[in-house]
């Protein structure tokens, strides 16, 4: 496949049901934090975006939103002429202000505090991150509370931003303000609401 | 002349949706605050369940099956009207009852059937500020919410209990979520509130006119507002359903005649209906009617 | 025994059959066609267009049509066709100035470049009903100017060469101009934002608060600087060209109100702006949209608000017909769950106060 047909492939076929099935999946995901939804390929994009990533851009994006990207993303013409192509998007420098974040390289990403956390009147300005990762089978276990959550729900994506546990609860803490998180795997997706209280799970 | 109007699934156009779906996981994300989003004209009047309509319509796809109640009936007029128009732009299978929904839309009840995990309860709001009625200014009340400063909402329901010894507030009565947004549950009766908590099912709630989306995601604490020596309480009623002969449902005044004379019904209709299949029987029913000609 | 009753489908179904029936009215009469609305009642066009935010004369004739004459329904058909529509991008800011002028008239000056021109308008006719027109009496074609017509300037223009009124606002750089159609307003409002609201709204509302400001709540010592009518051409940006495509010409209305200002230590006194734009012809409406306008403009001028048409939060949450007119209808739907509770609330209040009146008549005794 030439990089052309690569940038305008690859798109929903039923731009309709396709993004209704996605948005319905991430829904689920955030109303049950930690909750892993699985979802078909329906999208296809050039490296190094994953078919999740890039069913939840075609879903979530357009061009009413900013998007920041990390550098292995924005270092591929072909991803982000993908990404303009099938979803309008408006692609951003600066993620304080952007309105999702896409993120390729979970453990070198930027803090939470770069990106936008909303203010006290609109903590809905914030910026959700979506973070591609191998799997939701990781080494490290987190246990869930919050909203969403009837008991406790028990967590282990395979890459998980630096220090993430302090990184969060002061997210947690900024509460309402914060950002929110997306966790894209493979044929499965998962979300991490701001309300969400974590622990790690004593092995 | 102009082509016939076509339009897409479910009426809205995707960049539309894709407005309403970033506002809703927003909504999900931050339970009882109020998202503002750009609400857009519907083939249905604002005050009429547009805001309802518009969270439906961006969440409803072709695995779903949708229940639209008003006043907790099927069978109202408005309920009548909105059922038909999502079968018509978005041809989903649509049912009166409360179990096989995945999506129920509600104008003023929450179901007396419990909801289970998996469903999703759309609520049409005509105001979703709180505190309009303390103070109609949403610059004001923006600031009220950002501080947490609910003082004048505890002082208005005192000042009832003042004046009347019981707190007036008999529907769209205040609840605070997970401890944080103080939230309008929608013009639903008091006797609802106690379903919001901890139920498994999402609530989500629309305002259209208003422009703010809301939610509250399964298991979360949902509490009415009260104080120590006046406790939140739910009404009760001194009879049970004149058809079903139910106790502890929320029930209609349905006037019999011009001389006072009245009776009792259960308000959702569904609920009624179910239990009358199962057999259960009032004091106004088919069999004993009969046996009392 | 009691049935309850159903049938909610077919008594919508039955009430819509009797709408049509209604509508069409006697059938010995003929129906009204688009065209005779678009060309006889063109100013209730105008509205349509005006308030439901679409310029599109035979869809606004259809929704009069279909709305049986009832301007805030038609209005409201209008809407919600509109919202549906795609959006192709922003169209250039239309040049007024270069406007084929149907109609232009001063308050401030007795004579001015370009004249006075009254164009079409109601103004001095006698308000005596016409016998006539209620036949079809042939009617005179109109006197036609053969000159070319002279440049009008723009009566702001003027007055801004010696700088007696205020700049016209300028939007600070990168600002992209608001759209209240897509985001939801967020008080307080800019004026683009502002504006917009008041070219859709009710006329009605409008002219009640620009009444209201002349009266003393909120004075503002207008002037009609000028009015003009005519249309304009309508242009779009498009990237792959380097000139901007002419889509048509529309009709418009604008209004600029010349207001009274004090000036401040740091200004010199200067006149300041009301303005008002509305599709088609509808003086009423942009002359009322200018003095609100102004009126509104009282947070960004200094000046103390005290009257409700000043109060932009009142104003614009208030001023859309379609929003109105939905909310105040819906207390149609019915609501007795909710009067449940207050028939149960206030019945048991009453056994309470009879109960403790009685009690204290007891004691008495």
């Amino acid at each position: 496949m030439s990089a052309a047909t690569q940038v305008f492939e690859g798109g929903f076929t039923d731009t309709v049901l396709n993004s209704q099935e996605i948005f319905r999946a991430l829904m689920d995901a955030m109303a049950n934090p930690g909750r892993v939804v699985s979802v078909g390929d329906l999208a296809i994009a050039p490296s190094p975006l994953t078919s999740v990533t890039a069913s939840i851009a075609a879903t979530l994006f357009d061009h009413d939103a900013s998007v920041w990207c990390d550098k292995p993303i924005l270092a591929s013409d072909d991803a982000i002429g993908w990404l303009k192509f099938h979803t309008g998007l408006v692609v951003t420098g600066n993620p304080s202000e952007a309105d999702f974040a896409l993120i390729s390289d979970v453990e070198a990403m930027p803090s939470f505090d770069s990106f936008a956390k909303g203010t006290s009147e609109y903590p809905d300005r914030s910026t959700t991150l979506i973070l591609q990762i191998a799997d939701f089978d990781g080494p490290q276990k987190l246990t869930l509370k919050g909203p969403g959550i009837k008991d406790i729900e028990v967590f282990a994506p395979s890459q998980l931003p630096k220090m993430f546990m302090e990184q969060w609860a002061a997210n947690r803490g900024a509460f309402p303000r914060g950002v929110d998180l997306i966790f894209a795997g493979q044929g499965a997706l998962a979300a991490l609401p701001r309300t969400t209280r974590i622990s790690k799970k004593e092995a | 002349m102009t082509e016939l109007a076509t339009y897409n699934f479910a009426y809205l156009d995707e960049q539309t949706k894709r407005m309403i779906r970033r506002a809703i996981l927003k909504a999900i994300a931050i339970p009882g605050y109020q998202v503002p989003f750009a609400s857009r004209e519907m083939p249905m009047p604002y005050g009429w369940g547009t805001g309802g309509v518009q969270v439906t319509a961006a969440i409803i796809g072709p695995k779903d099956t949708l229940k639209v109640i008003d006043q907790g009936a099927d069978d109202t007029t408005n309920a009548v009207s909105i059922r038909a128009f999502f079968q018509k732009v978005a041809n989903v299978p649509v049912t009166t009852r409360t179990t096989e929904a995945t999506i129920i839309q509600t104008r003023h009840r929450i179901p007396e059937t419990a909801l289970a995990a998996g469903q999703t309860l759309v609520y049409q709001v005509p105001i979703p500020e709180p505190l309009r009625f303390l103070e109609p200014r949403e610059t004001e009340t923006r600031k009220m919410h950002a501080l947490e400063e609910y003082g004048l909402m505890h002082v208005k329901l005192y000042e009832d209990i003042a004046r009347h010894g019981h707190i007036a507030t008999t529907y769209a009565y205040p609840v605070k979520v997970e401890g944080r947004y103080v939230m309008d549950p929608s013009p639903t009766p008091k006797f609802d509130n106690p379903k919001m908590h901890n139920s498994p099912a999402l609530q989500l709630f629309g305002a259209g006119r208003e422009k703010r989306i809301y939610a509250i995601p399964p298991y979360t604490e949902v509490v009415s507002l009260d104080f120590e020596d006046h406790p939140f309480e739910i009404q009760t009623f001194s009879q049970p359903c004149a058809l079903c002969g139910a106790k502890g449902s929320y029930l209609d005044e349905v006037i019999l005649d011009d001389k006072g004379g009245s009776m009792f019904v259960c308000s959702d209709t569904d609920f009624c209906e179910e239990r009358q299949a199962a057999g259960h029987r009032g004091e106004l029913s088919a069999p004993q009617a009969e046996a009392a000609e | 025994m009691y049935v309850a009753v159903k049938g909610g489908e077919a008594a919508i179904r039955n009430a819509h059959k009797l709408l049509a029936d209604r509508r069409r009215g006697d059938r010995s009469v003929p129906a009204i066609g688009l065209d005779q609305i678009v060309e006889q009642l063109a100013l209730a066009v105008d509205r349509v267009m005006a308030e439901g935010s679409l310029y599109d004369t035979e869809l606004a004739a259809l929704a009069v049509k279909q709305a049986r004459g009832d301007m805030i329904e038609a209005i409201f058909l209008v809407r919600a066709y509109r919202t549906t529509l795609p959006r192709f991008g922003y169209t250039k800011p239309v040049e007024t100035s270069q406007m084929a002028i149907e109609r232009r008239i001063s308050a401030t000056f007795k004579d001015l470049p370009g004249g006075q021109l009254l164009g079409p308008t109601f103004d001095y006719t006698h308000r005596l009903l016409d016998p006539e027109l209620a036949e079809d009496a042939p009617v005179d074609v109109p006197d036609q100017r053969v000159e070319a017509p002279e440049h009008m300037p723009r009566v702001m223009d003027i007055l801004d060469q010696d700088g007696m009124i205020e700049a016209d606002g300028i939007m600070p750089e990168g600002v992209q101009t608001g759209d209240l159609t897509r985001e939801p307003l967020t008080f307080p409002l800019e004026r683009d934002l502002r504006l917009q609201a008041l070219a859709r709204g009710d006329e009605g509302f409008l002219l009640g608060l620009a009444y209201s400001t002349q009266r003393g709540y909120a004075r503002s010592h207008p002037f009609a600087g000028e009015i003009r009518i005519g249309e304009v051409e309508v242009e779009l940006e498009v990237a792959e060209l380097d000139f901007p495509l002419t889509l048509g010409r529309i009709r418009l209305t604008e209004c600029q109100m010349v207001n009274q200002f004090k000036g401040s230590s740091k200004q010199s006194p200067q006149f300041t702006r009301g303005y008002g734009l509305v599709f088609g012809q509808s003086e009423r409406k942009s002359m009322s949209m200018a003095l609100c306008d102004r009126a509104l403009r009282a947070r960004e001028l200094g000046e103390d608000i005290t009257a409700a048409a000043q109060d932009e939060e009142f104003v614009i949450s208030h001023s859309d017909n379609v929003q109105s007119t939905g909310f105040v209808e819906h207390l149609k739907l019915p609501h007795y769950v909710d009067f449940q509770a207050e028939l149960d609330l206030v019945r048991r209040m009453r056994a309470e106060h009879e109960s403790q009146n009685n009690q204290i008549s007891e004691a008495a005794e």
